[in-house]
């Protein structure tokens, strides 16, 4: 057992929760469509929402005489998945047809990628809440899909739409490492994070471009893995962790009443939220999977693999990292920060403006995220900008406002972005009291107002100080700084 | 001078390049032939299309804007896709079917000038040998109209046999160019694999599929051939990334101390006698010219027909799957589910050697049997590249029949399919191997209604210019090629 393989089973021991004595087996095979202007083997746009076949040429149409062509922008977003995710890319990968009939499948076959994929191994590493978690690739390959069938508004007949046929598509294999349907969410969200990332998926899960299709078995803890069913076609996050859910139990209850699972592929029906069998492996397909003849085996030279390294962003994991090291954030602060390059981006954007890292975060992850989520708004639309942001947090660091001034001048300047911060400042009285004297005054005048208090607090009344502190900051309008009114404060009772 | 029909397209090209013949003239001439078609060749035409495009070449000619073939017609075998005409592969499955596109190698004729006369004849999606398994009906020997010119691009053969069209494009997956070539006594090569482009060939087995010319001489070849060929890197992945060669550059290179070989598993029991005798005249006639003969083996050979067929099927049964009535083609009348519309649109469409073919092909690769079938079939094909290769060590080309026999009789072998694949054991080889081989006439049969013989050179890959110069200059020194069945044949 390698080293790994060790570590992966001793992180696998401690993140097992188990559902009435079993546990639970999750793997995944993720289809990403590939951000490429045209389609995998032809030159017809992979543009989505065109009227129906409108977008598919002689190849996707699989006249007769049309030939494959690779794209090799999708096999540069393989390699750039490869490398994001320290997978091994293949010199030499082969391209296979996979042979079934179906009125969206054109040519009667698929061209995917069978026994030697183009990526191969690999981890994604991730939090579950705040326990790390790292599953295994088996595999990424490369392969067409299909057209669609539309079943409405045909008289007494189907129609095909072939737009789709040839659209790229990346399947992103793992190995069954996934424990829990939380696990499983949060692998999925990951992935999701890194192929929008590093640009080859627009991840848009309601057009069909990221597609997941989970494998989920029970066993008894020790015991070998149980019998898989595979339920397909989870198209947002919700529903997977319901559809995970809904599987576990309905499994477990099978094997508790004495049935035995049945390899299954199924489908989750968000109606009623449970999982039904679409068919079993008795009715599964021999593929006859042998070498496209049409297609050379793909030879990815190592020029060009470093060459694209060179142009890959740095990925979340490793800017996580960076913000740790660099700005002395705890890991929490800094796997938020990374959630998209845009966030990030703001973020640094903002240390740079003020220098208060730890500052910067709290407020992106706070104040500034809750209005976002508020207004719908994404961050790199966000009104306010990042050096705006920065001047805030400087005002406060330096005592010129108080926090909750801070939050004020965020509505205000969400409100009119264009606003000198100085002079919304100054036209909503906002800053703070620093003039010592001024707060000398203000302190005799509440002392002597506020005789009860000052003989209560003699007599050992901690509440007391509260109070004054209260009505002195009431008589400043709350401008004054408080800790400067605390130490006056003290220094006048003892 | 001679009639029209009997000039080589060198020579009709010359004519009408100096105004000799006008290419309105030559169109007409040959729809007339094919007009009075008796053969089953032509599958379709269009006169009226063909004088069009004839009085367009013969306005680049006045204007002095001739291409290289200006005016030169030429005839497609069916499994090209056309715009300008139907393109069906001899399949009942594709009756009518229009393409939107050209195939490439048509595209690259009429960007030389040639003007089409329509298309041709061929066992149905190239599957035979004979031409008997067209579903528009056999095509027929010109030599002997009970025998079969030879398939699959039967067609072709005997069209450019009979004088229809002085030049016709042919493919060749197993032989079917040379074969036919051989039985109707004109000049067929097949290039190395990848160097004419696959892109509007109707696939049959797509790693084997090759286009080449067919004609009456090897000069003709090389003059269609070079204008065939080239690499179609951005429709055909398959295509060799190699500029286009003029072939007829090097047609008339010496070939004094040409080292041919010849292979001992050619030359064998099964070889009919009148075949082996033409192939030892043919030999002398090389050694006149300074050629030297070395025994050589390629001792795979008989291997060559199972691991075909494994191979092609194999491929096919894949190729063929998108004949499913759904988009195009043919599609059952009534059918009560989309399975039944299926399997009846694909039972009615598809002939029987082709359904036997798929048949075959999805067995082979079918879980379970793919190792012992296809993997093995796919080693030993290697292996039969490699026994080349060594061959090529001792010898610059190899010599050999095309066919064990001349052409058989129409109907002979009909009830033993069997029989007809083993008769293609000299023209696998090198179709598993990928390699050049082309078709020459040496001689003909003894019998009341003489048949012609082949002889069969085979190249390393990419020397279509050394095996075009070899047969030229053999073909300087014969007559051969210029017999035509008009002389004793059945078409007068």
């Amino acid at each position: 057992m390698s080293k790994s393989d060790s570590q992966h089973k001793a992180q696998a021991a401690q993140s097992m929760p188990l559902i009435q004595g079993y546990e639970v087996v999750i793997g995944f095979e993720t289809h990403a469509q590939l951000l490429t202007k045209s389609k995998i083997f032809s030159r017809a746009s992979t543009h989505f929402g065109a009227e129906p076949n409108t977008q598919a040429c002689a190849v996707d149409l699989a006249l007769p005489g049309a030939l494959p062509v690779m794209n090799k922008r999708a096999v540069e977003c393989a390699i750039r998945l490869g490398l994001a995710l320290g997978s091994h890319v293949a010199h030499r990968s082969i391209f296979a047809r996979k042979n079934y009939f179906y009125p969206d499948l054109p040519k009667g076959y698929q061209i995917s990628q069978f026994e030697i994929p183009v990526v191969q191994g690999g981890e994604i590493s991730f939090f579950v809440g705040t326990t790390p978690k790292t599953v295994r690739l088996v595999r990424a390959h490369l392969e067409e899909d299909a057209g669609k069938s539309l079943h409405e508004n045909f008289i007494g007949m189907s129609g095909i739409d072939l737009n789709r046929a040839g659209t790229p598509l990346l399947e992103i294999v793992t190995e069954p490492d996934m424990r829990s349907s939380q696990e499983a969410v949060a692998y999925a969200k990951e992935l999701h994070k890194i192929v929008t990332w590093i640009q080859i998926c627009d991840g848009n899960m309601q057009e069909g471009s990221f597609r997941c299709d989970a494998n989920v078995s029970v066993r008894k803890p020790g015991e070998p893995l149980g019998t898989r069913r595979e339920i397909k076609n989870l198209n947002s996050f919700k529903f997977m962790q319901q559809a995970i859910d809904f599987e576990v139990l309905w499994q477990i209850e099978q094997l508790e009443e004495g049935r035995a699972i049945e390899q299954a592929t199924v489908l989750f029906d968000p109606e009623t939220g449970e999982t039904r069998s679409m068919r079993t492996k008795e009715d599964a397909a021999d593929y006859r999977y042998f070498p496209d003849p049409d297609l050379p085996p793909l030879v990815i030279a190592p020029e060009w693999i470093e060459e694209i390294k060179n142009s890959m962003p740095e990925l979340p994991r490793a800017m996580a990292e960076r913000f740790v090291n660099t700005y002395a954030l705890p890991a929490y602060d800094a796997t938020t920060l990374t959630q998209s390059p845009q966030m990030a981006r703001y973020f640094e954007a903002t240390v740079k403006a003020c220098g208060q890292a730890k500052l910067a975060s709290n407020w992106i992850m706070g104040e500034l995220s809750r209005k976002l989520n508020e207004e719908n708004v994404l961050i790199e639309s966000c009104p306010i900008s990042a050096a705006q942001l920065g001047e805030i947090i400087s005002n406060i660091s330096k005592g010129e406002i108080s926090n909750n001034s801070g939050k004020v001048l965020l509505e205000a300047l969400w409100a009119s972005p264009s606003s000198a911060i100085a002079e919304l400042i100054t036209a909503k009285g906002l800053k703070q009291v620093n003039d010592l004297a001024a707060l000398e005054k203000i302190i005799d005048e509440v002392l002597a107002a506020n005789a009860d208090n000052v003989a209560q607090y003699r007599a050992g009344k901690e509440k007391a100080f509260n109070a004054l502190i209260g009505q002195a900051m009431k008589a400043s309008k709350g401008q004054a700084n408080p800790q400067q009114l605390t130490e006056l404060l003290k220094k006048k009772l003892s | 001078m001679s009639e029209i029909h009997d000039l080589s397209v060198a020579q009709l090209s010359q004519a009408l390049q100096t105004k000799e013949l006008g290419a309105v003239e030559v169109a007409k001439h040959f729809l007339g032939r094919v007009e009075k078609d008796k053969l089953g060749s032509f599958l379709s035409h269009n006169p009226e299309l063909t004088l069009r495009k004839a009085n367009e070449s013969q306005a680049r000619i006045r204007l002095n804007q001739a291409r290289p073939l200006e005016g030169v017609p030429i005839a497609h075998k069916d499994v090209f896709v056309t715009k300008d005409f139907p393109s069906t592969a001899g399949s009942k499955m594709l009756e009518g079917y229009r393409s939107s596109f050209d195939a490439t190698v048509v595209d690259k004729f009429a960007q030389a000038g040639c003007v089409p006369l329509g298309k041709l004849n061929c066992d149905e999606f190239a599957m035979g040998s004979s031409n008997e398994n067209s579903a528009y009906g056999p095509t027929l020997n010109p030599w002997n109209a009970q025998a079969v010119p030879g398939g699959s691009s039967g067609g072709s053969a005997a069209a450019v046999s009979a004088r229809l069209t002085p030049a016709a494009t042919g493919t060749d997956t197993g032989g079917s160019i040379r074969q036919p070539a051989s039985f109707c006594g004109i000049t067929g090569i097949k290039p190395t694999y990848g160097r004419a482009s696959r892109y509007g060939m109707i696939a049959y087995a797509s790693s084997l599929d090759q286009a080449g010319p067919m004609a009456k001489d090897a000069l003709d070849c090389a003059l269609l051939l070079s204008a065939m060929c080239g690499p179609d890197l951005d429709r055909d992945s398959t295509s060799l990334d190699m500029v286009e060669e003029d072939y007829t550059k090097t047609l008339n290179q010496s070939i004094k101390g040409l080292k041919i070989g010849v292979p001992k598993e050619f030359f064998g029991s099964g070889l009919a006698l009148e075949v082996k005798s033409a192939l030892e005249e043919a030999q002398s006639v090389f050694k006149s010219l300074g050629a030297e003969f070395v025994p050589i083996t390629l001792p795979k050979t008989e291997l060559s027909i199972p691991v075909y067929y494994i191979i092609a099927p194999a491929e096919a049964s894949s190729n063929l799957s998108r004949f499913d009535g759904v988009r195009y083609g043919h599609r059952a009348k009534e059918y009560n589910d989309l399975m039944q519309m299926y399997k009846k649109s694909r039972a009615e469409g598809f002939g029987a050697e082709v359904k036997k073919r798929i048949m075959t092909g999805a067995y082979v690769l079918s879980h379970g049997y793919y190792d012992a079938y296809y993997l093995q079939a796919q080693k030993i094909r290697r292996l039969i590249a490699e026994d080349f290769q060594a061959a090529f060590k001792e010898c610059d080309l190899i010599m050999g029949p095309v066919a064990p026999t001349t052409a058989w009789g129409l109907g002979e072998k009909t009830a033993d399919p069997l029989s007809s694949y083993l008769a293609d054991i000299f023209t696998l080889p090198a179709s598993l191997a990928g390699l050049p081989a082309m078709s020459v006439p040496c001689g003909m049969s003894k019998a009341a209604k003489p048949l012609p013989i082949g002889m069969q050179l085979i190249g390393n890959y990419v020397q279509e210019s050394k095996l075009l110069n070899a047969a030229h200059q053999y073909q300087l020194q014969t007559q051969w090629h210029t017999m035509s069945p008009e002389m004793t044949g059945d078409l007068t």
